[in-house]
C-alpha cells in the first residue's frame, strides 16, 4: 500500500498510452486512474453507436478530439440489412457540437449522414481538420461543398465507398483560395466530374498532399497534370484509364510517374489497358501497397507490374491474376503481408478464370509474413487448407469465400470440416475468420474449441443443426463479433448460452430458424442487451409466435433501447401500436 | 453426409424439444412456417460433378430452377461498390459487342434506386418461397421478357427436370395463380404492367410474386390515381 501516485505524473505517463484498448485497461484499475485517464483521452472509439449514448461519452472525455463511429453491422456492405434500419450520425453531431466545439476529427462507418449534419460539423467545429466517411450514406455533394467551404483548417476529407447523392462536381470548386493544408483528399466514389483547373490549384496549393485519389471521372490528361503538380504523394488513386492507347500520352504519364519518388500506395486503375501498365514500372519498386482490384487486366500482362513490386505487403488484385499471377508474387513479392483476391465475375456460371486453392498455396508457401487473406475462389480442398496452416502459423485473419455455397472439397467431395480445423488449430493467433464450403457441425466444434483468439467469425450456408451454434457459443472464448445468416439452426442453441451474448459486441443472425417467441425469451433473459428482430415480412401486430424471424440483430448497450426503430424493426421496449418513435431524424 | 448428420442429430444431448425435423421444409410447428418457405440447402446449388446434383428428388418446388449464386440476395459477399464496377463492365462489354445500347444505364443511377443491389438489381420474393433473390431489371427490355426471366428463375420453364412441367405462368395477364406486384418509389405496391417500361424501371424498388387471392387488393396506378382525384372532389 503505496501512496497514490500523484494525478500530474499520472497524466504524463498517460500521454505515452495511445491505444484504446491499454487505456480502457488503465480505466478499471481504480477510480482515480479512471478520472484522469478519462480527462485526458482525445481519441475515442465507439464500436457500435448504439451501445452507448452520446451524452455519456460527450461528458466521459471532455478533451475529446477525435471520435470514430460504427454504425450498421456487418453484414449492411452485402445488402442484407434494410433501408431505413439506423445508424445517424446526426444525435452525435447534434450533441458533440454543443459540448465537445475543439472536436478535430470525425470517422464514421456505415453510417447515415445528412447534408444538414455535415453544415452542422462545418458550422460548429472551427478547429476541424478530419473526416473520413467509410460506407456511409445519406448525403449530397453539397454537404460535402459546405465542408470544403467552410472549415478553414482542413488536412482530411475522405469519402470511401459512400453511396452520395451526387449532384455535379462543383463541390470541389468551393475550397477557397486560401486553404492550404490540404494532407488527404479521397473522393474516388463520386461520379461526376470536377473542373479540373480548380483541381489544379487546389493541389499546387498544397504542399502537405499526400494522399489523392481521384475519381474515374478524372482522365488521362488530368491525372498527368496532376502528378506533375504533386510529386511528393505517397498515395495516388488514379482515375480512368482511357480505352485508347496513345504513344504521346504513354511517355507523358511515364515521365510524371517517375518524377514520384516517394509513392508506396496505388490504388483506381480503372479500365486500364495492359499496353500503360509499364507507365507504372518506375513506381513499382517503391511500392508497399498496390489495389487492382478495379483492373480488369488479365494474365499475363500483370505480371510486368507484379514481379517488379518487391517490396510489396499489401496486395488487392481480382481472379484474374490466377495460380500463375500469384506464383510470381510468391517468388517476388517477399514482404507480403495481405493478400485479397475478388471475383471478376459474381456468377458462377460465368467464371473462366484459372484461379484454385493452388494459388493461395503457393504464395502461402513463400511468403513467410503472410497474415491477413481473403481469397474468393470457386472450389478448395482440405489439403490445401492443411498445407496453408503449416506453413502460416502466423495467419491472423482469414477469410475465404468458396463463391459456390455448400461446395464440398473437389477432389475428395467432402466437407471442408477438416481443413478449417487444420487452420484454428494451426493459426494460434487467428482474430478474424470467415468460412465457407460445405461444413457440418464438427467444422464448429473444432472452431469452438480451438479459435481462442477469434474475435469476428463470419458464417454463411453451413453447419446441420442447433449443435453448430451449441459449439460455438460454448467455446471461442475471445468471440465479439458473430455474423450468421442461411444456416439451420434454431431456439434452443442460442437460449441456452444466452449469457454469452453479454461477453460480446454483437450477433447477428439472418435466414435462420430462431423463431419469435425465443426473440421473446432471449429479451427477458438479457435485459442489458438490446435484441432486434428486423424483419419486413410482418407488421409486428401480426407476427406469429413460432414463426422464424427473417433476422435478428443482438448487441449490449449502455444507452438501453434505442428511439429511431422503423417500423420493421421490434424489440421488447417497444410497443407494436405505436410504431415508430417521434425522435427527429434530421 | 447430410444422412449422416440426420442420424447424429438424435444422438445429440440436446433436449427433446428442441429435436429438430431436418430436411426441406423445416416444420416449427403450424403451416406459418411453410408458408414463409426454407432456406437453401445444398440440394439447391448445383455442384458440378457432385454426387449430391444426382439426389434431387425432394425439392419442394418441383422444377424450381435452382438459384444461381449471383442471384441470392447478398452473395457473393462483396460489397455494393465492387458489385456495380462487375455489372457495369459487363453492361459495357455487351455495348462494344453491339448488343445493346448501355445508356440506359446513366437513368437509373444509385440515387433513384438506392435500394436496389447494384445498378438496376432488385429484390424478388415469391410468396411460399423463403429464397429472396435478385434480377437486373436493366438486363430486360419490356415486360414480358422480365416476366420470362422471372418465370424461369422461380417456376423453372426452361430445362425443367421435374415429371410433371409446371403450368405455364402467365404472370402478366391475369391468368394464372399468381401475379406479379412491385414496390414504387413511394412504397405503394402495384400491379406490374400498367405503366410504360421506361418509368417502371425508374420506380421499382422490389418485386413480388403474389398469390391472386391476395393481390385483390390491388389496384394498378391509375385506379389508384384516380380514385385519389374522386376523394378529393366529392361530388
Amino acid at each position: 500500500m503505496g501512496l497514490p501516485l500523484p494525478s500530474k505524473v499520472l497524466e504524463h505517463i498517460l500521454s505515452f498510452i495511445d491505444s484504446n484498448e491499454d487505456r480502457n485497461s488503465v480505466s478499471l484499475v481504480c477510480k482515480s486512474w479512471f478520472d484522469t485517464e478519462r480527462r485526458t483521452r482525445k481519441r475515442v472509439f465507439v464500436g457500435n453507436c448504439y451501445s452507448v449514448s452520446p451524452v455519456t461519452v460527450s461528458r466521459r472525455f471532455p478533451k475529446m478530439r477525435s471520435l470514430t463511429l460504427k454504425g450498421k453491422p456487418h453484414f449492411a456492405d452485402y445488402n442484407l440489412v434494410p433501408d431505413g434500419w439506423g445508424g445517424y450520425a446526426w444525435p452525435w453531431i447534434e450533441v458533440l457540437a454543443k459540448k465537445n466545439p475543439l472536436l478535430e476529427e470525425i470517422r464514421l462507418k456505415r453510417m447515415v449522414i445528412t447534408d444538414e449534419c455535415l453544415e452542422m460539423i462545418a458550422a460548429s467545429f472551427k478547429e476541424f481538420k478530419a473526416l473520413v466517411l467509410v460506407s456511409c450514406e445519406g448525403f449530397t455533394t453539397d454537404g460535402i461543398a459546405a465542408i470544403a467551404a467552410t472549415c478553414r483548417n482542413l488536412e482530411v476529407l475522405e469519402l470511401r465507398e459512400c453511396i452520395v447523392e451526387d449532384l455535379g462536381g462543383d463541390w470541389l470548386s468551393y475550397f477557397p483560395e486560401s486553404l492550404t493544408s490540404l494532407v488527404s483528399l479521397d473522393f474516388s466514389c463520386l461520379d461526376s466530374e470536377v473542373k479540373l483547373s480548380d483541381l489544379e490549384r487546389l493541389v499546387s496549393r498544397s504542399p502537405n498532399l499526400k494522399s489523392l485519389k481521384l475519381n474515374r471521372a478524372v482522365t488521362l490528361e488530368g491525372l498527368e497534370s496532376l502528378l506533375r503538380r504533386a510529386p511528393q504523394l505517397t498515395d495516388l488513386g488514379t482515375g480512368s484509364f482511357s480505352a485508347e492507347f496513345e504513344p504521346e500520352m504513354f511517355s507523358k504519364l511515364s515521365k510524371a510517374f517517375a518524377e514520384c519518388k516517394q509513392l508506396k500506395s496505388l490504388s483506381g486503375l480503372w479500365d486500364v489497358i495492359p499496353e500503360y501498365l509499364p507507365a507504372l514500372y518506375s513506381v513499382c519498386p517503391g511500392l508497399t501497397s498496390l489495389n487492382l482490384s478495379y483492373a480488369t487486366v488479365r494474365m499475363p500482362d500483370l505480371v510486368g507490374i507484379l514481379r517488379r513490386c518487391w517490396k510489396l505487403q499489401k496486395l488487392w488484385v481480382m481472379d484474374l491474376i490466377e495460380d500463375k499471377g500469384l506464383q510470381t508474387v510468391a517468388m517476388r513479392c517477399k514482404d507480403l503481408r495481405e493478400l485479397r483476391v475478388f471475383p471478376s465475375e459474381p456468377d458462377l456460371d460465368d467464371v473462366s478464370v484459372a484461379l484454385t486453392e493452388e494459388g493461395l498455396v503457393t504464395v502461402s508457401r513463400s511468403c513467410r509474413k503472410l497474415e491477413s487473406i481473403l481469397y474468393f475462389c470457386v472450389q478448395f480442398t482440405n489439403a490445401a487448407l492443411v498445407t496453408i496452416s503449416r506453413y502460416r502459423p502466423n495467419i491472423k485473419c482469414f477469410r475465404l469465400c468458396v463463391i459456390e455455397p455448400f461446395a464440398p472439397d473437389h477432389i475428395t467431395r467432402e466437407p471442408l470440416d477438416e481443413g478449417f480445423r487444420a487452420i484454428v488449430e494451426g493459426c494460434k493467433d487467428l482474430r478474424r475468420l470467415s468460412v465457407s464450403g460445405l461444413l457440418t457441425d464438427k467444422a464448429f466444434e473444432y472452431i469452438g474449441k480451438h479459435a481462442k483468439k477469434v474475435r469476428m467469425l463470419s458464417i454463411a450456408f453451413a453447419g446441420d443443426s442447433d449443435l453448430m451454434l451449441h459449439h460455438l457459443l460454448s467455446g471461442c472464448e475471445g468471440l465479439k463479433k458473430l455474423e450468421i445468416r442461411d444456416c439451420p439452426f434454431g431456439d434452443s442453441a442460442l437460449l441456452e448460452h444466452a449469457a454469452k451474448l453479454e461477453t460480446m459486441r454483437s450477433l447477428w443472425m439472418s435466414s435462420c430458424f430462431v423463431s419469435f417467441g425465443a426473440c421473446k425469451v432471449l429479451s427477458q433473459k438479457l435485459p442489458k442487451l438490446n435484441v432486434e428482430v428486423i424483419d419486413e415480412m410482418y407488421p409486428p401486430e401480426s407476427r406469429p409466435e413460432n414463426s422464424p424471424v427473417e433476422r435478428i440483430y443482438i448487441y449490449r448497450t449502455l444507452a438501453g433501447p434505442r428511439l429511431d426503430m422503423p417500423e420493421f424493426v421490434w424489440t421488447i421496449h417497444k410497443n407494436p401500436e405505436v410504431g415508430v418513435s417521434n425522435l427527429a431524424i434530421k | 453426409m447430410r444422412g449422416e448428420s440426420e442420424e447424429e442429430v438424435g444422438k445429440s444431448n440436446l433436449p427433446v424439444e428442441s429435436e429438430l425435423e431436418l430436411g426441406l421444409g423445416l416444420s416449427l410447428g403450424g403451416s406459418a412456417w411453410r408458408e414463409r418457405g426454407r432456406i437453401l440447402t445444398a440440394k439447391d446449388f448445383p455442384c458440378v460433378g457432385s454426387k449430391r446434383a444426382a439426389d434431387s428428388s425432394s425439392s419442394s418446388h418441383q422444377g424450381a430452377s435452382p438459384p444461381r449464386s449471383s442471384q441470392v440476395v447478398g452473395w457473393p459477399p462483396i460489397g455494393l461498390h465492387r458489385m456495380n464496377s462487375l455489372v457495369n463492365k459487363a453492361a459495357r462489354a455487351e455495348e462494344e459487342e453491339g448488343k445493346k445500347k448501355v445508356d440506359e444505364l446513366k437513368d437509373v443511377t444509385m440515387k433513384v434506386n438506392g435500394k436496389v443491389e447494384g445498378l438496376g438489381f432488385v429484390k424478388v420474393n415469391m410468396d411460399g418461397d423463403g429464397i429472396g433473390r435478385k434480377v437486373d431489371i436493366r438486363a430486360h427490355s419490356s415486360y414480358e421478357n422480365l416476366a420470362q426471366t422471372l418465370e424461369e428463375m422461380f417456376f423453372g420453364m426452361k430445362g425443367t427436370t421435374s415429371m410433371e412441367k409446371a403450368k405455364p405462368l402467365r404472370l402478366l395477364d391475369g391468368s394464372s395463380d399468381f401475379v406479379l406486384t412491385y414496390e414504387d418509389k413511394e412504397g405503394d405496391w402495384m400491379l406490374v404492367g400498367d405503366v410504360p417500361w421506361r418509368m417502371f424501371i425508374t420506380s421499382v424498388k422490389r418485386l413480388r410474386i403474389m398469390g391472386t387471392a391476395e393481390a385483390n387488393g390491388l389496384a394498378p396506378r391509375h385506379q389508384k390515381q384516380k380514385e385519389r382525384q374522386r376523394n378529393n372532389n366529392p361530388v
